[in-house]
């Protein structure tokens, strides 16, 4: 017992000598961002490359896990970096007063204006149902249309996952008062709600429904990384919501530096040319070489839609009651 | 001296797993509703409790009444490929809830194999979205686990029983109600109460296959109020309600439980009479449906599988490796503390039924609760992801420790009616008592018990998201991440590397149970 525990004191004093060697950003995130296939590890090789630091992740569920994660731990979490926010959790985010403003000047390509100072964004997508195009070879081309036809589609539920609440912003922001009437009109295409994004994807692709709620990036996954065509994203006339994806920094850092020079890299062509074949979405910079070929296949909304993140906290509750209504039999 | 000392220590067994049950149930809860006031739950939290009621009830209600054909008819029959199917028949159980649902889908789905047979047949088709969708899931994954329980009831007539029916000439129907309605009495509440706690929690299955927000269940509600609102408070009520909803099927559960009260007999293998005629056609026909459809949807799961194992990620095995410890500690933990409650139980020790309800509790327990109770109470003393291991090897235990407790209660009852009194008599120590007595006879559940403990723990998804750090995934927040990743083929390679190592787990701890049992 005795030796176990001398040796676990070793331990900690040998790991905490190695530590103080480098200084540590410790950049709290969502679990797909960490993964081996993610963008987290070319991330961190490239930042460690320039910062003289170890960049460790710290995973935790998906975004909305984030937000939960950061309340929990208030002032006394260990993490420099959030990573992994929405818009549509931004304004919650910004209202725990944990957050310091990014200070960063440089410039993001979305394709609307976004400039928030206390957070960056770091990639984007567009919301939209993704469809097989041999079987589905006519889709729907609005909200309407959809509700029309009797196509099958899959959703999230917007009280457990980010889509979910992202297609409920989406008819928000397209139809406004007519977003009740859209509801009940899609209530009969509608086959299931799932609770994440994970669940709906995977059984649209056992073949459960016609669409599903994903991104316009979507068909670049299967055309790059499976050489399968099959799929796309059908264009809506009303303009499609954007998801962004952002960052922050903790106003209780203990590393402000480092952290100051990682919401730099975010704007770099490192991070940015990473984004597109790991996170499958658009980065929030187009990097000087440009988009991976296979991008320029998938569609490009004329019309893009984002409500601010002070309008979409404020639209949420009316909107979950009148989608809950509306879908309720 | 030794006989009167040795309840008592016994007991305090059982009293600090009940401690420790309790710590985890109600202190996590705790935990989280100190970190706010106390809200009330709105119209939409009281609709999400009819829902969750209606299909917990009738989830529990459905699968008891069909696991008692098949039980009865596994009981009384002997076959080739018996045993294998028993084992089997465990299988769905193990699934992590999604890919449980895939695989359930491959069968019943909108595109699934039944639907091709309509198809082919002009019929016309089903979908499994909706109420009864939500049904079909839990008792496709609640089925195996009443037959199993039942049929433990079965096998725990003694042999002598049916002897002494044959000599008295019974009729089949004198015989089921003097020899098998009252061990059904002594099994089936416990079984139903297993299972509808159970689904009280249900949260993924329900909102899947429910087919909309009016499948919303009270788990959902928790997992909203958690995530998206930040109310802890809120998140508190609702797994409070859940507890007391516990508590009411409990209290049904100890109206019901009668003891069966047939009295030792020699340990000889049961004797069921296996009626020929119409009998064993409705015996045939209720193990024949019963094992398709607890298999069609595991061989489409193989199936599914099979593609990707040749592409298989690298961190799958670390991910693996410490599943498999995670499952063999919470194994140990829950098998070691449910045979204590057991045994207190069965002895009627004081506060017996503080240690029952103790047992139950964690059925209701929402690991997302749990999860948020122990990082809010560990927070200030630890680094989050340093404790994942301990904290999901902790709770897994929990969490699985109500099956093992369930399996090893009845026969724990009668062991303790049977035998205490010869024990005493000979003043066996202890040690020799749980070696001579104990264990033999509790083989067979602790066996079972042990096998779903293990199981369970490598499929439970449970608090490790909370926790996890970059580089401690289990296997199922592995494949999790890989849907989560358009990797899906991959997922269902590595979910088949899940299904096999918790199926081998399962069957590794239940042959030895099966082994070692005295029939």
């Amino acid at each position: 017992m005795k030796t176990s525990i001398l040796a676990l004191g070793l331990a900690t004093l040998a790991t905490t000598a190695v530590a103080q060697d480098k200084p540590v950003l410790t950049v709290l995130t969502y679990d797909s961002f960490t993964a081996e296939w993610g963008p987290g590890p070319a991330v961190e090789k490239a930042f460690e490359e320039t910062c003289a630091c170890d960049l460790q992740f710290v995973a935790a569920g998906d975004g909305a896990a984030l937000l939960s994660r950061i309340q929990m731990e208030g002032a006394g979490s260990d993490a420099d970096i959030v990573l992994g926010l929405d818009t549509n959790l931004t304004a919650a985010a910004a209202a725990t007063g944990l957050f310091a403003p990014h200070g960063q000047t440089w410039k993001n390509t979305l394709p609307v204006a976004y400039d928030d100072p206390t957070f960056l964004p770091f990639d984007w997508g567009w919301f939209a149902f993704v469809h097989d195009k041999a079987k589905t070879p006519n889709p729907p081309a609005s909200f309407d249309d959809l509700a029309a036809s009797d196509l099958k589609i899959i959703i999230q539920d917007p009280r457990s996952s980010t889509p979910g609440l992202g297609l409920l912003m989406w008819v928000k922001a397209a139809h406004g008062d007519r977003a009740a009437e859209i509801w009940k009109g899609l209530a009969d295409n509608i086959v299931t709600v799932t609770p994440g994004w994970s669940e709906a994807y995977g059984l649209f692709l056992e073949g459960e429904a016609d669409m599903v709620l994903s991104y316009t990036t979507s068909p670049a996954y299967h055309l790059i990384a499976e050489e399968d065509p099959s799929k796309a994203a059908a264009p809506f006339a009303e303009g499609h919501y954007l998801q962004v994806e952002v960052a922050g920094k903790l106003a209780a850092t203990d590393q402000p530096a480092l952290a100051d020079a990682f919401l730099a890299f975010l704007g770099t062509d490192a991070f940015q040319s990473v984004i597109p074949t790991t996170n499958w979405m658009y980065p929030a910079v187009t990097p000087a070489a440009g988009l991976p070929a296979g991008f320029e296949t998938l569609i490009q909304p004329e019309k893009s839609l984002l409500l601010s993140s002070t309008d979409a906290q404020a639209a949420r509750d009316a909107a979950l009651a009148e989608w809950q209504a509306a879908l309720a039999r | 001296m030794a006989s009167r000392a040795r309840p008592l220590t016994s007991a305090r067994g059982a009293a600090l797993a009940a401690a420790f049950l309790g710590a985890m149930t109600l202190g996590t809860v705790a935990a989280v509703a100190l970190h706010a006031g106390t809200a009330r739950p709105g119209p939409a939290d009281w609709s999400a409790l009819r829902f969750t009621l209606l299909q917990a009830g009738l989830s529990a209600v459905i699968s008891t009444a069909l696991a008692i054909p098949v039980a009865r008819a596994l009981a009384r029959r002997r076959f080739a490929g018996r045993g294998l199917l028993v084992t089997l028949m465990g299988a769905p159980f193990l699934l992590p809830v999604i890919v449980a649902i895939l695989g359930l889908l491959a069968v019943f789905g909108r595109s699934g194999t039944l639907n091709g047979i309509l198809a082919a047949l002009n019929l016309p088709q089903i979908s499994p979205y909706g109420l009864h969708g939500v049904l079909l899931a839990h008792v496709f994954l609640n089925l195996p686990l009443a037959t199993r329980m039942i049929l433990q009831g079965w096998q725990s007539i003694p042999a002598e029983r049916f002897r002494l029916a044959r000599s008295l000439a019974l009729t089949p129907a004198a015989q089921f109600r003097h020899l098998e309605l009252p061990m059904l009495r002594a099994t089936l509440p416990g079984a139903a109460l297993t299972i509808f706690t159970l689904c009280l929690a249900s949260f993924a299955t329900a909102l899947t296959l429910g087919g909309g927000p009016a499948a919303t269940t009270v788990e959902l509600a928790i997992y909203q109020a958690l995530r998206f609102d930040f109310a802890p408070d809120r998140a508190a009520t609702l797994a409070l309600i859940q507890f007391a909803l516990t508590t009411a099927a409990l209290l049904a559960g100890w109206a019901l439980i009668r003891d069966a009260g047939f009295g030792a007999g020699l340990g000889r293998p049961p004797e069921l009479p296996a009626p020929g005629g119409w009998r064993k056609g409705m015996d045939a026909t209720a193990i024949t449906l019963a094992a398709a459809f607890l298999l069609a949807p595991l061989a489409a799961l193989v199936a599914r599988g099979l593609p990707g194992l040749t592409d298989l990620p690298q961190g799958l095995i670390g991910a693996t490796a410490r599943s498999l410890a995670i499952a063999l500690a919470s194994t140990a933990l829950a098998t070691a503390a449910a045979l204590a409650l057991a045994l207190a139980t069965a002895r009627k020790a004081p506060a017996h039924r503080l240690f029952d309800a103790a047992a139950t509790f964690p059925l209701a327990a929402s690991s997302l609760v749990i999860g948020t109770g122990l990082f809010l109470a560990l927070r200030p003393f630890a680094n989050p992801s340093d404790m994942a291991i301990p904290v999901t090897i902790a709770t897994n235990a929990t969490l699985a420790l109500p099956y093992a407790y369930r399996l090893l209660a009845p026969p724990a009852r009668s062991l303790h009616q049977d035998y205490a009194r010869l024990s005493a008599s000979l003043a066996l120590t202890p040690v020799a008592r749980l070696r001579l007595v104990t264990l033999p006879h509790l083989a067979r559940p602790l066996g079972f018990g042990a096998g779903i403990t293990a199981a369970l723990s490598m499929g439970d998804l449970g608090v490790i998201t909370l926790f996890a750090g970059q580089t401690n995934a289990t296997l199922p927040l592995y494949i999790h991440s890989l849907m989560g990743s358009y990797r899906m083929e991959q997922a269902a390679a590595a979910s088949l590397v899940l299904l096999t190592l918790s199926f081998a787990l399962f069957a590794l701890f239940d042959g030895i149970g099966r082994r070692h049992a005295p029939a």
